[in-house]
C-alpha cells in the first residue's frame, strides 16, 4: 500500500474526520447509537454502502452525463441500502427492527452522497473504494465513541454485557437516564468535537 | 375524528419534532442555520415538499407496494415492498424537480428566493424519514397529509429557533474549540431537553 492510498484510508478519521468536520451524515450517528451493538452494525452497513457506491460509481463516472448523474448516484446507492436491508432483515431482524427507519435514511446520509460527488466522480475505482473504506470508518469511529459512552453510562454495560452493576439489581451504580435519552448524544458529540480541536488546533473555526 | 387528525398534528409537530426527537434532516439543520432570514426559507420548503411528497408516497405504498395491494390488477400475493426505498427517493427528487420548475415558471420571485434550497432538499433525511415514518406506521391517505404538513411546521420551528438562538450566541465569549460546530451541537442538544418537556402528553 503506497503513502496515497493510506492516507485516503486513514485521513477521514481523525483529521478529516466526516462527522467532526464536514458536518455530514449526523442524522443517522446520533439515532442508533444508544446501544453499541446497533451502533456496530450501523457502522458496518454504512462502510458496506459507501465503499461500494464509490466504487460503482467511480467504474461508471466517464459513462455518466453530467446532467443526470445525482440521478444516478442516487439508484446505485438506493439499490445497495435495499441490499442491506433485505439482508438484515433476514439475518438480523431483532436490529433491523431496532434501527427502524435509519437503514432506509443511508440512501440520504450525505457522508455516501458526498463521496460518490466529490471523490468518485474523479478517481479510479480501486482508491475510491479506499476513499469509501476510510471515510465509513471515519463515521464509525465517531458512532462507536458515543454508544461506548451512551451505553456504559445509561445501562450500565457494553455489548449488552453488564459491566457497572445497576443499583437495581443490587449493585452500586446509579444509571444515568439522560444518556438514553436523545440531548446526550448532541452533549458527547459537542464535548467529542471540542477535544479533537483542542488537539487539531488547525481545525478551529473563526465564529 | 377531527380530534385524531388534531392529536396527530400536534403530536408530530411538538412531541414526535422531526429534528429534535428523531435527529432527522441535521446536516442541512446545522449547516443553514447561521441567520433567521434564510433558515426560514428553508422551512417553509421542507413544509411545502413535505406536505406533497408524503401524500404522494402514500398513494403508491398503498396502491402499489403493499402485499396485497396489487388485487386490484389481478396479482393479490405479491409484495413489492422491497423496492420501496427506491421509489420513494425517485418520488422525491422528481417532485422537487416539478416544484422548481413549476415556481421558475409562475413564481419567479419565490424561486429566486428559495431557489438553492430546493436541490438540497432532495438528501434532506427530514424528507425520506418522514415517507419512512408514514410506511411504518401504516397511515391512511388523510392521516398521512396530516403528519406531512405536522412533521414539516415542526422541522421548520425547529430550524427558526435554533437560528435565532445562533444570532444571539455570536455576541458571546464561547471556549475557542468549541466555536462553531461544537457549541452548536450542545445548543441543539438543550433545545433537545426543552422539548422533551413534551414528551408524554395526551391529546
Amino acid at each position: 500500500m503506497n503513502a496515497n492510498q493510506k492516507k485516503v484510508l486513514t485521513g477521514p478519521i481523525f483529521n478529516n474526520n466526516p462527522i467532526a468536520l464536514q458536518i455530514l451524515g449526523i442524522c443517522s450517528a446520533l439515532a442508533v447509537t444508544t446501544k453499541m451493538e446497533t451502533a456496530m452494525v450501523m457502522s458496518i452497513a454504512v462502510i458496506l454502502v459507501t465503499a461500494f457506491s464509490n466504487a460503482a460509481v467511480a467504474s461508471i463516472r466517464l459513462q455518466i452525463p453530467g446532467s443526470i448523474r445525482i440521478i444516478v448516484q442516487m439508484t446505485i446507492i438506493a439499490s445497495l441500502v435495499i441490499l442491506v436491508d433485505q439482508f438484515l432483515k433476514a439475518f438480523a431482524f431483532g436490529i433491523s427492527k431496532q434501527l427502524s427507519v435509519f437503514v432506509g435514511l443511508i440512501i440520504t446520509n450525505c457522508i455516501v452522497m458526498g463521496r460518490a460527488e466529490g471523490f468518485a466522480m474523479k478517481n479510479e475505482p480501486g482508491i475510491s473504494f479506499l476513499d469509501g473504506v476510510g471515510n465509513g470508518l471515519g463515521y464509525s469511529a465517531i458512532l462507536m465513541i458515543v454508544a461506548f459512552f451512551r451505553e456504559l453510562f445509561g445501562s450500565g454495560s457494553l455489548f449488552g454485557v453488564p459491566i457497572l452493576t445497576l443499583s437495581r439489581e443490587g449493585g452500586w451504580y446509579e444509571a444515568n437516564g439522560l444518556m438514553l435519552l436523545p440531548p446526550s448524544a448532541f452533549f458527547i458529540i459537542g464535548f467529542f468535537i471540542w477535544v479533537l480541536r483542542t488537539f487539531k488546533t488547525e481545525q478551529l473555526e473563526e465564529a | 375524528m377531527l380530534e385524531h387528525y388534531l392529536s396527530l398534528f400536534i403530536k408530530c409537530l411538538f412531541v414526535e419534532n422531526l429534528a429534535l426527537a428523531f435527529f432527522l434532516g441535521m446536516c442541512t439543520f446545522l449547516a443553514v442555520s447561521k441567520n433567521v432570514k434564510t433558515a426560514s426559507m428553508l422551512g417553509i420548503a421542507v413544509i411545502v415538499i413535505q406536505f406533497i411528497t408524503v401524500p404522494a408516497n402514500n398513494l403508491i405504498y398503498q396502491h402499489l407496494l403493499k402485499k396485497g395491494a396489487l388485487a386490484w390488477a389481478g396479482y393479490p400475493n405479491v409484495d413489492l415492498t422491497f423496492v420501496g426505498l427506491i421509489c420513494y427517493i425517485g418520488v422525491i427528487a422528481a417532485m422537487v424537480q416539478i416544484l422548481e420548475m413549476t415556481l421558475d415558471r409562475y413564481f419567479p420571485a419565490l424561486y429566486n428566493t428559495l431557489g438553492i434550497f430546493l436541490p438540497l432538499i432532495t438528501v434532506n433525511c427530514a424528507i425520506l424519514g418522514g415517507t419512512l415514518f408514514m410506511v411504518e406506521r401504516d397511515y391512511n391517505f388523510w392521516e398521512s397529509c396530516t403528519f406531512g404538513l405536522g412533521s414539516g411546521i415542526g422541522w421548520a420551528i425547529a430550524i427558526m429557533a435554533l437560528a435565532g438562538i445562533r444570532e444571539k450566541l455570536k455576541y458571546s465569549d464561547v471556549p475557542l474549540g468549541l466555536r462553531g460546530l461544537g457549541i452548536t451541537f450542545i445548543t441543539v442538544g438543550l433545545m433537545a431537553m426543552a422539548f422533551m418537556a413534551f414528551s408524554g402528553i395526551q391529546l
